[in-house]
């Protein structure tokens, strides 16, 4: 039997144009609560006192080859993170292991280079167990989605107040460039002599298939835009996944060169900004395109002079408690880059993992000292007895009363109404 | 000694757990070994479905769960062919003659109904076939609420009741239990508490049975006591470190056979501080750990020996990054998923050199279910101290075995208070303070372990080779060879913290040591016994610490003409032994699953003094 106990969901929805969020199908309880920011707990600066990039910038040289995308967002970290106002030594930086993990050392926060994918899973425990840190993940396209998939997904499942900075260059820089489980099919590379005829993930519909509650899309050489999304993914409550394109000229040059030249990318970049037409091009431009709905719910692009009968203009909302939209929208994204939604595809409230985790703890230890009268109690539990010293052997039985806390009897919880026992799991081996 | 078995739905684990508590409650002294399948429920009435539950008491101190069992409870024919085997002549068998049908004999290859032969009379056993199920049904006719296969069900009570009433027991404890079990089904209670009453009842009526047991308290040292499993001790060894390191506890688990309990027990323990994280796999539990270690905690993780396979990667990491955690391994039947239900003692070499490059851990085993407490407390102790991963062992034999514990005094627990380092351990060139993450104590050659929050002490660590003092990364030749003597030389710093080994040889004049490790203390002692009775002298000693040894275990070694080292495993302490001394240890394995018995441990023994005798002759 399985029972349910602590908050249900807040209301997901901050919408501000006041349209009822009413969906019969997903009953919650509104509890109205306010919202927490992702930094709340966190230590901030003494009045009057300010942070400097130079704050931030550690005294180690950094490596990467020339012109690599990470020098860019290395610099746009290092310049927004004296913004966040937090005392630098509550901020920690833990990465896996590839070129973008080395971000770090950069970083005169404290920090964790790790082992390869297991980011997620150290940040989860640090975070968890510190609510006073600001805890940052930086991984790449094969650290988080190849090994570390499994971390990835799970971390935002929970929705651990993390987040996460996710170097897509398509490609292993670290291993001298083998494909990734983000290189598209034909990639052809050191261990894909013959083209790669391996699948590729899109991140973002994998965040959103993950229940993430902050998914995000940038550019490494977009500083504006990538200091925007880092903005509102570090106030969000929970893990923030951010998708940061980002060049390899090594191994994967021009990857994303049809979104960095500024004629192209006006053609195939969808800018989502909340409550707006999701729009390709200058709004009222010959050829402005805009994401529509067609009459069995599919998206379409089409030109935003010539709206087909029937098809409704996709307006963004991030907020939208169901994620439907945003995974249509992450589906037009294709290798062609015909059209690629940059910004912000989702951003709900969920309850964390880590803060359920420490409400419950806090709220078993309220009123309670730990002291060695408690662990003196701990330690006897509920069945003792006492051996008299006087005459060896004499025993006197002491019962005391079943219901103490403390470890249950080895076999003693379950069974007899089941019938079964306790010590046997381990189903199917 | 007493064996309950039956099917694995019969109920068996839990009659042999009350049975337990009675026992201890009236002094004696008691050692448990549950046995139970891998799956959880293997088909009815089959020899892979048998479950049991042997309880070994008396009134002196009992070192194992015992060989043979005096009395066999056998619910089904499957648990009496099962357990024949081990029965010795004279044995006591009672069996459930209801469920000796056609049918069931049949699955397990009876070709005659035993009860109706003479051949367990035959082979010297007193046979008490009693319709156990139809006198329970009976006994519960008023019951018109349940159904026949739960009036069914209390069968187990009624023959722990009749079991209660053979060896003098009171049932009162088991009635308060069953009482606190069923507060909320009166009616289930009522006929639990019906089927036990009937079954003493019956025993005390019955002319069957001509012998009753008295079995007299064990005499104990003074204090107050209680049953305890070693996954028990385990979990309460963990909090007791957490509160006498001032830490709080942060568990990363992900559950596997049999250290889930571990995971179980902490997990109610929120009220002392205790977070439990269930992870996605052991990777991610390590890794939690591993990050609460960064922030401060007692990271640890619970697993079992596919399990710390999982880890290893992450192990590693905490070696590199010098970070206290601990990591155990409740050992299972290996290789791959072996054998979960089972014990084995053959993740040392795992434990001591299963990771990449040179990687020292300390490891620790504890030896009996009791202390799995204190081992847990003295893992705990060396990892803070000398902020290194350390790895305790314990098997599944000592984490569901169970034992009288003779509770300590909170206060009196050693005191391992941890500080964090606040402020910078060096200047610069300019004379400014600075922190340095990887300059040593030079004493226990430690790094400092100053946590995120800190003011001043940003730094970062990582899996990539450090600078000495600085920490920075180093791909400088000289630096790594120096960075793995130092992780090396740290690890063997602990053995100045360890006491001299303690040996056990009543008369000086021993010439033959039998040393163990882990979960065959008890096997050992009770050999030792069995020897030192025919007046022969041997001398035993265990190894809590596995790495590093205690400092003098190579002069002891070579204080006794032979060695004899009793392993669960194919010989792994005993490759390391003779390859750290060159001592010539004599290994005894078995891998059976099972504890060693004290009867073979002692032919074993026997057999080694009277060769180092007969050498004595012919030199
Ligand atoms: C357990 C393990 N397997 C393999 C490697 C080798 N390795 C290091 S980085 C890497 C891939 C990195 O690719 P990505 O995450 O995309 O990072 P990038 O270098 O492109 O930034 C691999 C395979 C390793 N370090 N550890
Ligand atoms: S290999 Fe590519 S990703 Fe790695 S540092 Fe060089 S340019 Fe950057
Ligand atoms: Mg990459």
């Amino acid at each position: 039997m399985t029972t349910h106990r602590g908050s249900a969901p807040v209301n997901p929805r901050n919408d501000s144009r006041g349209s009822a969020p009413v969906n019969p199908g997903n009953s919650t309880t509104e509890l109205g609560l306010p919202t927490r920011r992702g930094t709340e707990g966190v230590p901030t600066l003494g009045d009057g006192s300010t942070q400097t990039k130079k704050d931030f910038t550690s005294d180690q040289e950094v490596r990467w080859c020339p012109g690599c995308g990470d020098y860019a967002v290395l610099a746009a970290v290092q310049g927004f993170l004296p913004d966040l106002g937090l005392r630098r030594e509550n901020i920690v930086f833990v990465s896996g292991i590839g070129c973008s993990s080395r971000f770090p050392y950069y970083l005169d926060t404290y920090g964790m280079h790790s082992i390869h994918g297991r980011a997620p899973a150290i940040a989860t425990g640090l975070a968890t167990s510190r609510e006073d840190l600001s805890v940052w993940v930086v991984t790449g396209d094969g650290d988080a989605l190849s090994i570390g998939g499994n971390h990835l997904i799970h971390a935002m499942r929970r929705n651990v107040n993390l987040t996460i900075l996710l170097f897509n260059n398509k490609i292993y820089g670290l291993t001298k460039g083998q494909y990734s489980p983000t290189s598209d099919v034909g990639a052809v590379t050191k261990s894909t002599p013959s083209g790669s005829v391996d699948h590729p993930f899109n991140p973002v519909s994998l965040a959103l298939g993950s229940e993430a509650t902050f998914v995000a899309r940038t550019m490494d050489s977009d500083r504006a835009h990538l200091t925007e999304v880092l903005r509102a993914a570090a106030a969000h409550r929970g893990t923030s996944l951010v998708e940061i394109y980002q060049n390899c000229p090594i191994f994967n040059d021009g990857a994303f060169q049809l979104l960095k030249d500024r004629d192209e990318a006006t053609g195939r970049v969808a800018h989502l900004r909340a409550h707006e037409p999701v729009r390709i091009g200058a709004e009222g431009s010959p050829e402005a395109k805009v994401v529509v709905r067609d009459p069995e719910g599919r998206l379409q692009v089409v030109p935003e002079q010539a709206v087909p009968q029937g098809h409704t203009v996709v307006v963004h909302d991030p907020a939208d408690p169901d994620p439907t939209s945003a995974f249509g929208l992450s589906r037009l994204d294709d290798p062609s880059m015909q059209t690629v939604p940059m910004g912000i595809f989702r951003q709900v409230e969920r309850p964390t993992y880590d803060d359920g985790v420490r409400e419950q703890v806090q709220q078993a230890t309220a009123g309670t000292t730990r002291d060695t009268a408690s662990l003196d109690a701990l330690l006897h539990g509920r069945d003792t007895w006492t051996v008299d010293g006087t005459r060896p052997g004499q025993v006197e039985q002491l019962l005391e009363g079943e219901t103490t806390e403390g470890p249950t009897p080895a076999a003693g919880e379950a069974l007899v109404e089941e019938g079964e026992e306790v010590y046997e799991d381990e189903g199917t081996p | 000694m007493i064996r309950f078995a039956g099917d694995s739905g019969d109920g068996m684990q839990l009659t042999g757990d009350r049975f337990t508590s009675d026992t201890a409650a009236l002094g004696n002294d008691l050692s448990t070994l549950p046995n139970f399948p891998a799956e959880i429920r293997a088909p009815q009435g089959t020899l892979p479905g048998v479950s049991s539950f042997q309880v070994h008491f008396a009134d002196h101190d009992i070192a194992t769960p015992g060989d043979a069992p005096d009395v066999l409870v056998a619910m089904n024919p499957a648990a009496l062919k099962a357990n024949l085997p081990d029965l010795p002549r004279g044995a006591t068998v009672i069996v459930n003659s209801d469920e000796f049908t056609r049918r069931n004999l049949a699955k397990v290859g009876y070709a005659a109904n035993p009860l109706e032969d003479d051949s367990l009379a035959d082979a010297g056993y007193h046979v008490h076939a009693l319709p156990l199920t139809s006198m329970t049904v009976e006994a519960l006719a008023a019951f018109d609420g349940l159904t026949r296969k739960e009036k069914e069900r209390a069968k187990n009570m009624l023959a722990l009741g009749l079991l209660s009433w053979l060896y003098s027991r009171d049932t009162a404890s088991t009635e308060a239990f069953l009482r606190a079990k069923f507060a909320q089904a009166p009616e289930i209670l009522e006929a639990n508490l019906t089927a036990l009453r009937t079954g003493h009842a019956y025993g005390e009526t019955t002319e069957d049975f001509a012998v009753r047991y008295q079995v007299a308290p064990a005499p104990m040292t003074p204090g107050t006591y209680r049953t305890i499993t070693g996954n028990q001790a385990l979990a309460l060894g963990l909090v007791a470190s957490a509160y006498r390191t001032g830490l709080p506890l942060v568990l990363g688990s992900y559950p596997i056979t049999p250290a889930s309990d571990v995971l179980h027990q902490l997990s109610t323990l929120k009220a002392h501080g205790v977070t439990t994280l269930q992870a996605e796999d052991e990777i991610a539990a390590i890794g939690m750990a591993l990050g609460a270690s960064f922030g401060g905690a007692l990271g640890v993780t619970t697993t079992s020996g596919p399990g710390l396979a999982l880890k290893s990667e992450t192990i590693g990491l905490a070696v590199a990054t010098e970070l206290p955690l601990l990591v155990i391994d409740i050992q299972r039947g290996g290789p791959s998923t072996g054998l979960p239900t089972k014990t084995e003692q053959a993740d040392l070499l795992q434990a001591l050199h299963g990771r990449n490059g040179e990687s020292p851990v300390a490891v620790v085993a504890a030896q009996s279910p009791t202390d799995c407490f204190d081992a847990a407390l003295e893992a705990v102790r060396i990892a803070t101290t000398y902020r290194t991963p350390v790895i305790l062992l314990s098997d599944g034999y000592l984490g569901n075995g169970s034992e009288p514990w003779q509770i300590p005094a909170a206060a009196q627990l050693p005191d391992l208070t941890v500080r964090h380092t606040t402020e910078p351990n060096a200047t610069d060139e300019r004379g400014e303070p600075v922190f340095h993450p990887y300059l040593r104590d030079e004493q226990t050659l430690a790094r400092p372990w100053a946590v995120p929050g800190t003011p001043g002490l940003e730094h970062r660590i990582g899996g990539i080779e450090k600078a000495d003092i600085t920490g920075n990364i180093s791909y400088d030749p000289a630096n790594h060879d120096r960075m793995v003597r130092l992780r090396q030389a740290k690890i063997g710093a602990i053995a100045d913290s360890i006491p001299p080994l303690e040996v056990d040889d009543p008369s000086g004049e021993a010439r033959v040591l039998v040393l163990g490790w882990g979960s065959t203390y008890g096997p050992i002692g009770a050999a030792t016994r069995l020897v030192r009775a025919t007046g022969a002298k041997v001398a035993r000693a265990h190894l809590r610490h596995l790495n590093p040894f205690p400092a003098d275990l190579g002069d002891v070694l070579r204080r006794y003409d032979r060695v004899v080292v009793p392993e669960m495993n194919l010989g792994q302490l005993a490759l390391l032994l003779r390859g750290t001394y060159l001592v010539d240890v004599r290994s005894h394995t078995q891998v059976r699953g099972l504890p060693f018995t004290a009867g073979e441990l002692a032919q074993v023994v026997h057999e080694n003094l009277m060769e180092v005798q007969s050498q004595e002759v012919t030199v």
